[in-house]
């Protein structure tokens, strides 16, 4: 199996080179890039002028075996993102996994971080496979607009390409020399091998982000979109770092919310205690990973947000208040759903600790703050109905529940399901302990303090700014109510740390002794956030409306129009279940690769 | 293999949850089709169709009420003929139009010629407006298109309209029909027919039909004229009736409009006394 991926990836890496080195501008292939004239004296490097965008027309999209071009291409666009993600998130924790077990020289870490990157290794050569795919699709569906892009990011790709060989030499040598690499000076080489994995990894995603954000905001073009040269200024978009923010944080999240799914499964289906007790501490940190990335997640989100509106005030309007504003309330759906999962999967965790029963009171408590917060936030504004309805209602918004809609509803409502989730988590680290501080007392009223201060502060700026301040304000109160979440969970956790320095453990975790129903929060965390990325997938390219690149490169395709969101979430919901099997596959090749089969009188002896 | 397969189902129910809810749990709203080529005749144009015609791309192609709304995101239009020569004589002003009609085109084609106080991008003490020019990008009205939206503005702000309808073109992009379908649809030739399609009498009361959660319009012919329910239409939050809210009235109505079905449903209400 391990020489098959290699070679089959070789072999692909191979088929991608060639296939970018047609494309590229310099080429006789090429035909759009024009040769200015050569300057008068010899000592003068010959001027490069590009053509401007083409302006295609429906003739200009080849149909190919009654394939649908869109759909092939969101297709595996999707799949590949979905696993991109999953591998360029998994070594940066297995790197800090691995620093950990070399920091506190607990073994089990170590192994955990190998069992880690075994699942991750198959599934980078299905991404490699399906970023061909994506590839082919894109030639082959769409030429001009690739030829265009190739024009503008040519030397990126070539960098893309050799950065590719490099990441799959470093993923080699990390996974292959896990056990080599042991001990002493080898394990700081193996730990700054996967450091370089992560390097290369994260320089792969920043230059295919780059592509596609140069698609949403352009620069380094004319507004014909003839290409001034300067291939950095096209990198360097307005909206680059924001999705590389973005994608960053959410790559975490998904990667250990699918690592939580694979230990998951192997805890459902692990026959000794011993076994089970490995599963569940790998399902813990796995989920303990997803939830660290997933509490700033929305915070990023709002800050990409914030820059699309900044770029074009339309496409802002487009992606919050247009046609994609219903998409937002599926969100609401997808998001309450991870939350709802991770406190439920701390919350079963609990058994594992006798001293956790002085906190499980306090759980529902919890549970309805969080079902309220997801309320407010999946409460759409304006209500689209029939007559009879409008007639009903006395208007397109509810009286009462129409101002829980707006966006300073929700932006209340998702940081106090924050703090919440974090206070979910603060019970779950003390579950096991008892202060031994003089001042214990002390701190916990310090801590209710400020948790108190804290929702307070959230609920004021989001009533009296939402409510009772203009538009400017109403937006702007959402920047003092994320520092205010980020400060109650930062300054908690010092505080946390002091109180229960030296502190006593009431007896050893007992890891193994979970319901197996927690395991089924964490496959719907995992099938929740897939489904979610891909939802956000399509309102991403979606605000392009009918461009391939905005305002300079038109989609004259015949599916240059914006599909329902029902369309688009079957093809999500499509691609999912697609993704899942493949990720079984994965999970079932990487099984496969530690049994053994001791065939009887098989072999000579 | 029994837990295997009950995660398997239990993933894709999860999945098909999710999915039914995207699909009958909100609403389906067609998005508006990309714009395509129409022929338009306007040489044979009157001022009120050419009027209607702007109406039209204010509403629809220019993208103008995503912003120029009674949200405060961009200032509002319908008192430009009273603002247009203040901010002419603002102090501000630096831009090179010298009557009125000049600085609409001038608004229209380079925004931060001159930036409404409190309305610049953040930052940039307004200097630099969010506004694209409506001349190119992704809008990209021709001169004809950007002749019909000032003479719109100037209509609905109460201005004399002194641009006139260019006759050398015969062909102008617009919005396609609000079905959806990419194909013009039939033209509507009673106010009936308009009435039915557009839901009208779910709000208005107009004849034996009574709504009540806009004006009546039984005799709306005796107290407005033309003018006045032509803007009404186009631009539901203009003029609001007292004691009605504003955005109860679709404000894409007029996109979704042909110029001869506005004229028809002006001709009809006009006429209700």
């Amino acid at each position: 199996m391990k020489s098959v991926s290699k070679f089959g990836l070789c072999g692909l890496f191979a088929i991608l080179f060639l296939a970018m080195m047609l494309v590229l501008p310099g080429t006789d292939q090429f035909g759009s890039q024009v040769a200015a004239q050569e300057a008068a004296s010899g000592d003068v490097a010959p001027a490069v002028t590009y053509e401007p965008a083409p302006k295609l027309t429906a003739d200009d999209y080849p149909k190919v075996a009654g394939v649908n071009g869109r759909l092939a291409v969101w297709v595996c666009a999707q799949l590949h993102l979905w696993f991109a993600a999953f591998v360029l998130a998994v070594p940066i924790f297995v790197f800090i996994i691995e620093a950990i077990g070399i920091r506190t020289r607990d073994k089990r870490y170590d192994d955990m971080a190998y069992e880690f990157i075994k699942v991750s290794i198959t599934a980078y050569s299905l991404t490699a496979i399906l970023g061909g795919l994506l590839l082919f699709s894109l030639i082959l569906f769409y030429p001009h607009v690739f030829t265009y892009l190739s024009t503008i990011f040519s030397g990126s790709m070539l960098y893309y390409a050799l950065l590719f060989f490099a990441e799959s030499a470093a993923l080699y040598l990390y996974y292959y020399g896990w056990h080599w690499l042991q001990g002493g000076l080898r394990k700081w080489v193996h730990l700054t091998i996967g450091l370089m994995l992560n390097a290369i990894g994260t320089g792969l995603m920043l230059l295919a982000n780059a592509w596609l954000t140069f698609m949403m905001s352009p620069a380094g073009v004319d507004p014909a979109g003839v290409f001034s040269g300067d291939e950095w200024a096209a990198i360097h978009n307005f909206l680059w770092n924001p999705i590389n923010i973005h994608r960053f944080v959410a790559n975490i999240a998904y990667g250990g919310s699918i690592v939580g799914a694979y230990a998951a499964f192997k805890f459902l289906t692990a026959t000794s205690h011993q076994e089970k007790a490995h599963y569940d501490w790998m399902g813990y940190n796995a989920n303990f990973i997803a939830i660290c990335a997933l509490l700033p997640l929305p915070f990023a989100g709002y800050y990409l947000a914030a820059e699309i509106y900044a770029y074009s005030q339309q496409m802002g309007i487009t992606l919050m208040g247009g046609i994609f504003a219903w998409l937002f309330i599926i969100q609401a759906v997808l998001i309450g759903t991870l939350f709802l999962s991770a406190n439920y999967y701390l919350w079963c965790g609990m058994g594992r600790s006798t001293g956790a029963k002085r906190y499980t009171g306090y759980m529902k408590y919890i549970a309805i703050v969080l079902v309220g917060a997801f309320l407010v936030w999946f409460t759409p504004h304006t209500l689209v109905l029939t007559n009879a309805e409008l007639k009903a209602l006395g208007g397109p918004h509810h009286s009462i529940l129409g101002p829980l809609g707006i966006m300073p509803a929700k932006n209340t409502a998702v940081n106090v399901m924050i703090i919440f989730t974090f206070l979910s988590f603060l019970f779950y680290r003390r579950a096991n302990k008892v202060a031994t501080v003089s001042w214990e007392k002390t701190g916990n009223i310090i801590q209710v303090a400020l948790f108190s201060a804290a929702i307070v502060n959230i609920l004021f700026l989001g009533i009296y700014h939402g409510y009772y301040t203009n538009t400017v304000y109403k937006v702007a109160a959402s920047i003092p109510q994320v520092l205010t979440t980020f400060f109650v969970i930062i300054i908690s956790l010092i505080l946390d740390s002091f109180i229960y320095r030296g502190s006593r453990e009431i007896g050893p975790l007992r890891w193994g002794k979970i319901p197996e129903r927690a395991q089924y929060a964490l496959f719907l965390l995992a099938v929740s956030f897939t489904w979610l990325m891909g939802l956000m997938g399509y309102i991403r390219s979606g605000i392009r409306q009918h461009w391939h690149v905005v305002d300079i490169m038109r989609d004259a395709s015949p599916d240059a129009f914006t599909p329902t969101l029902g369309y688009a979430a079957n093809v999500v919901s499509v691609a999912t279940i697609i993704f899942f099997v493949l990720v079984i596959f994965v999970f079932w090749i990487a099984q496969v690769s530690s049994s053994k089969t001791l065939p009887a009188g098989y072999w000579k002896e | 293999m029994r837990k295997f397969l009950t995660v398997v189902a239990f993933m894709v129910i999860t999945v098909a949850l999710f999915s039914g809810y995207s699909n009958y749990g909100i609403p389906q709203i067609e998005p508006a089709p990309p714009p395509v080529e129409e022929k338009l005749d306007l040489g044979s144009m009157t001022m009120d169709q050419f009027v209607a015609l702007g109406g039209r791309l204010f509403e629809g192609k220019g993208t103008c009420t995503l912003c120029h709304n009674s949200l405060g995101r961009a200032p509002m239009l319908d008192q430009i003929g009273a603002n247009a020569q203040e901010r002419l004589d603002d102090p501000r002003y630096e831009g090179a139009a010298k009557d009125v009609e000049g600085y609409l085109i001038e608004s229209l084609v380079e925004p931060s010629a001159f930036v409404v106080a409190g309305f610049g991008k953040a930052g940039s003490n307004d200097t630099e407006s969010p506004m694209p020019s409506t001349s190119g990008g992704g809008i990209a009205l021709s001169e004809p298109e950007l002749a019909a939206v000032i003479a719109f503005l100037q209509d609905n702000g109460g201005l004399e309209i002194t641009v006139e309808i260019p006759t050398d073109i015969g062909s102008e992009t617009e919005e396609p029909d609000a079905a959806g379908s990419g194909e013009p649809r039939p033209a509507m030739t009673s106010f009936q027919e308009l009435s039915d399609e557009f839901a009208c009498e779910a709000c208005h009361t107009i004849g034996e039909e009574a709504g009540d959660l806009g004006p009546n319009l039984s005799t709306i012919g005796a107290s407005r004229d033309r003018d006045y329910i032509r803007r009404a239409l186009l631009a539901p939050n203009a003029d609001l009736a007292e004691g009605f809210d504003p955005d109860m009235m679709p404000a894409d109505l007029g996109e979704q409009l042909y110029a001869g079905e506005l004229e028809l449903m002006v001709d009809y209400l006009s006429k209700l006394k």
